[in-house]
């Protein structure tokens, strides 16, 4: 029960995008079409669970023995770095069809904030191995309706009349924002 | 000490997650043919898309494989498809380059409107009422759909009418798909007589509508020494292969309906 509820929470109320602002850049850079914008949502699904197993292995086997705890944000980042370069090696090898879909995204992913962030986060909250599993792919879920949704908007927003001014990014971001009001909503929410 | 093992622990790290995807690279290794880079390389890397592949890669990838044609990229200059096709080691053909040209000279000037359009500045909005302001049923909106879509800048609007930089116009096809009129097409880029003017009406009634519009007179094909333009349906169509650019026709045509660039003669 209370791992549906931690799904829950980092799924929708805690979305990683409307309610923590984190791996905005994708969310802006890669969500003019659905197709690309649902492909970048499975892809960051993919690498967040797996980064999420590496580094709780990395801080608790190593780190935490060794006193090094404050090390996690440079470690974190080398260890993600490696690994979306090791994943795109793996894939390509043993998964073309994976890679094809994924393509251009998984280059992409190592920049991405929100991997690190929910790194991080299962740490400082203290979860356990599952628990940090349950709220990693909870949060990349959200990331992935989160650019859906925004990648849906989007496409309205080409079709409709917009004031000179407003057209292109200035009116992503403004649709941005009040996406993100909208899941304001959600916060407070307990199950 | 403790920031001996700091550093130990993050180069440690680094070195391992180093090694790893040094061995994953040769383990993983993928044969990516050969022919797929050098061809790659030879390609603008726009990732236009106006080859119909996804990006200079999809493309180049079809050509290694012989999916797709050596001269199939329409950006590429007819050098690059030689060295394309010596990379395949094929010929490339000569490959005639093709630019889109709009078939209307009719600018606001020219043309009468039958009514005053206040709606959404788009050619499929004005279109849809009435067939749009201009009285000619066939000729350029202006409104710009053709300059929305051009990837290359290559399209203005000039008093009313898009013109096409011949220069910059990388014949991708999609100002001709865009356009409600039809009145985008492609011609030869070498070409330089085009007959400006899409309306198949009698001359009387292209007459009452555009004053620089083909009436049919054939007066240019009685005068055209080559059996080069030829009138069907009252309008006037050059035969490109035949055309040697001796701008009789320009010269004869009564509403200069017909363009040509006449420093072409004077440089003959």
């Amino acid at each position: 029960m209370e791992l549906i509820s931690l799904f829950i929470t980092s799924f929708i109320v805690n979305n990683i995008i409307f309610s923590q602002f984190l791996g905005i850049c994708p969310f802006l850079g890669v969500s003019k079409k659905i197709d690309t914008a649902a492909g970048m949502g499975i892809a960051v699904i993919f690498v967040i669970t797996l980064a999420s197993i590496i580094t709780f292995i990395i801080q608790k086997l190593i780190l935490d023995n060794l006193g090094l705890g404050y090390l996690q944000t440079i470690v974190f980042i080398l260890i993600i770095a490696a690994l979306v370069q090791f994943v795109e090696m793996f894939l390509k090898k043993s998964a073309p069809g994976l890679y094809q879909a994924l393509g251009i995204f998984l280059p992409l992913i190592t920049t991405n904030c929100a991997v690190l962030g929910v790194a991080i986060i299962n740490i400082t909250k203290d979860y356990s191995f599952i628990e940090s599993m349950v709220n990693s792919i909870g949060t990349s879920v959200g990331f992935l309706l989160a650019i859906v949704l925004f990648a849906g908007v989007r496409d309205k927003v080409d079709n409709a009349d917009i004031p000179d001014s407003l057209k292109g990014s200035s009116i992503s971001l403004i649709a941005a924002g009040l996406m993100s009001i909208a899941f304001l909503g959600f916060s407070g929410l307990k199950l | 000490m403790v920031i001996v093992s700091a550093a130990a622990v993050t180069g440690g790290i680094g070195i391992v997650c180093g090694v790893l995807l040094a061995v994953a690279a040769k383990l993983f290794a993928v044969e990516v043919d050969q022919k797929v880079i050098e061809v790659r390389n030879l390609l603008p890397g726009a990732n236009c898309g106006a080859c119909g592949f996804p990006g200079c890669d999809g493309m180049a990838t079809a050509i290694a494989e012989g999916r797709a044609p050596v001269n199939g990229c329409p950006v590429a200059s007819s050098d690059r498809h030689k060295q394309i096709a010596d990379v395949m080691g094929t010929t490339a053909g000569e490959a005639e380059k093709k630019v889109a040209h709009v078939l209307c000279q009719g600018c606001d000037s020219v043309a009468t409107k039958k009514y005053e359009y206040d709606g959404v500045r788009d050619c499929k909005a004005a279109a849809a009422v009435q067939g749009g302001p201009k009285s000619c049923d066939r000729g350029c909106l202006g409104f710009g759909n053709c300059k929305v879509v051009c990837d290359f800048d290559a399209i203005e609007i000039v008093d009313g009418l898009a013109v096409i930089d011949k220069e910059k116009c990388t014949s991708c096809g999609k100002c001709i798909e865009e356009c409600p009129k039809a009145v985008i097409e492609f011609v030869p880029y070498k070409n330089n007589v085009i007959v400006g003017c899409h309306n198949k009406d009698f001359g009387k009634a292209v007459k009452d509508v555009c004053s620089v519009g083909c009436i049919g007179c054939k007066i240019c094909e009685k005068n055209c020494a080559f059996d080069a333009i030829h009138v069907t349906d009252n309008l006037a169509k050059v035969d490109y292969d035949k055309c040697t650019h001796c701008m009789v026709c320009v010269q004869k045509c009564p509403t200069k309906a017909i363009q040509g660039d006449m420093t072409v003669i004077e440089k003959q």
